[in-house]
């Protein structure tokens, strides 16, 4: 059940250039991995989506990329400041899958955490742009890693049953590999609640709202 | 007074907890055929607003009353509908199949699509022929780039509209910061939230003292001192449009501060009057 509450901010971790922005978890449910919530941006009008990265006892952490204002304002909040959260909000991994392998690239790593969890910790393939933004890949466990100018889809084992997230190119050349995977995609959103018709993408022929249908689809 | 949504800014089937929290429910713009809307990128967020190019995506006429119509129903809340077109005839059509239908309250003539905002004739025309075609009161809802507003809203006022719904979008357009070009896949789009304020009491004012209809006031209201700033220029009803895309719960809490702040001014706001009553003035002193 979605709720909308003003939460603190616990702590503030830096994680190679991303930020793990921990709150306190109130009376929100963290929900299924995949699945996102609406972080209210410090000084900005729209919400920014975030998917759960950690659900750690009484606590939701996002990891978050600070590449513009609404993310640099939530990368820079303080502890003890608070946040209206909303969520959690659209549909996450399915998780009945016989050998899973996590895959991410970039900022895409961030659901991969809590899905870990979920799942006991599968084997994982991140990929990412330096050695410093793969420093996130120390919350994934059991992760191997490569370095651009390598590609994740080189570590992809495509008798496994994919989880992915990451940039449009990666979760392309996945759904390539792998038909039967479950990607994790992205979009501009204003409300997270189908009311904006914003995060349309193309499902099926047909334009479909991202924050109703996903933001995990079926790759084919 | 009445607390509504913008058109376009609520859909009530994936956020009923929002829907339920107005006092009437208006739907996104329905055309006689369906649009799929415009390509993305389709929202951008600036200093001030935000930028919507969404192209009125909607199932047409057809699908909406078979089924978009009956599961609003299950709602119980009044509904109002939005109608639009690109000429009379098409606004006329839509009207005409919405009247016989009792889950629809009102109806809301959307005239702020590019084809038919530019002359007041266009408005007055779209509104007789929808006039001819149903019994049920008709909204409206003019843009706020027309020169001269008020003289449209003579206008349609004349032609049979029951009310005003006063602002839609005005035109805007936003820039990526890296590569200078613009963020949304049709370049224009329609910009909202608090820089539109200012343009929704200039054009709820300027219709207060030309037309003795009521008015739905919108634009860039964010909190309930915005809302009684509407109504202290001539609103009768206020509508939320981008703050839901904000707050999910912005209609409790905009009602609430509405009262508060009507309180300590030393007004009171009005409890709702019937959608024809002539209330320029609803802001009355204690």
């Amino acid at each position: 059940m979605r709720r909308r509450e003003a939460r603190s901010v616990v702590a503030r971790e830096s994680v190679g250039p991303y930020t793990l922005l921990r709150l306190d978890r109130g009376g929100i449910d963290p929900g299924a991995p995949g699945q996102f919530f609406m972080l209210e941006a410090p000084g900005r009008l729209l919400p920014r989506p975030m998917s759960l990265c950690l659900a750690p006892p009484g606590e939701l952490a996002f990891l978050i990329d600070p590449v513009g204002p609404g993310t640099r304002a939530l990368c820079a909040l303080e502890p003890g400041e608070r946040i209206h959260v909303f969520g959690p909000l659209g549909n996450g991994f399915r998780l009945e899958v016989e050998r899973p392998l996590l895959v991410g690239g970039g900022i895409g790593v961030a659901p991969l955490p809590y899905l870990s969890a979920a799942l006991g910790g599968p084997p994982a393939a991140l990929g990412f742009r330096t050695a410093h933004h793969a420093e996130a890949a120390v919350l994934v466990p059991n992760a191997q890693v490569v370095i651009e100018p390598g590609l994740v889809t080189e570590l992809v084992d495509p008798a496994c049953s994919v989880l992915a997230c990451g940039p449009e190119p990666m979760l392309e050349a996945v759904r390539a590999l792998a038909p039967g995977a479950q990607l994790a995609w992205e979009a501009p959103m204003a409300c997270g609640h189908g009311s904006c018709y914003g995060c349309v993408v193309e499902v099926e022929g047909q334009l479909e709202r991202l924050c109703v249908v996903g933001p995990v689809l079926a790759a084919a | 007074m009445k607390l509504l949504n913008a058109s376009g800014c609520l859909d009530a089937l994936t956020a009923p907890e929002i829907a339920q929290q107005l006092d009437v429910f208006v739907t996104k713009t329905v055309t006689p055929l369906p649009r799929e809307g415009n390509p993305p990128v389709r929202i951008a967020e600036t200093e001030a607003g935000m930028l919507n190019s969404i192209g009125l995506a909607n199932p047409g006429i057809d699908r909406f009353l078979a089924e978009t119509l009956p599961r609003l129903a299950a709602l119980e809340k009044p509904l109002w509908v939005s109608v639009g077109g690109f000429d009379a005839a098409q606004y006329a059509a839509s009207c005409a199949r919405l009247d016989g239908r009792p889950e629809v309250e009102a109806l809301e003539l959307n005239l702020s699509c590019p084809n038919v905002e530019e002359a007041a004739e266009g408005a007055a025309e779209i509104v007789a022929a929808c006039r001819a075609a149903t019994s049920k009161p008709l909204w409206a809802k003019l843009s706020p780039a027309l020169p001269q507003v008020p003289e449209v809203a003579r206008a349609v006022a004349a032609a049979g509209a029951d009310g005003l719904s006063l602002v839609n979008t005005i035109r805007g357009l936003a820039l990526d910061p890296g590569t200078l070009r613009p963020v949304l896949g049709t370049a224009v789009g329609g910009y909202s939230g608090p820089a539109l304020k200012p343009i929704a009491l200039a054009a709820v004012y300027a219709c207060a003292q030309a037309v003795d209809l009521p008015i739905v006031g919108m634009g860039g209201v964010m909190t309930g001192e915005d809302a009684l700033d509407l109504l202290a220029v001539g609103a009768t009803h206020v509508a939320l449009g981008t703050v839901l895309f904000r707050d999910p719960f912005a209609p409790a809490r905009v009602r609430a501060e509405l009262t508060a702040a009507a309180a300590e001014r030393g007004f009171e706001v009005p409890a709702d009057s019937p959608p024809a009553a002539p209330t320029l003035n609803p802001a009355s002193r204690v």
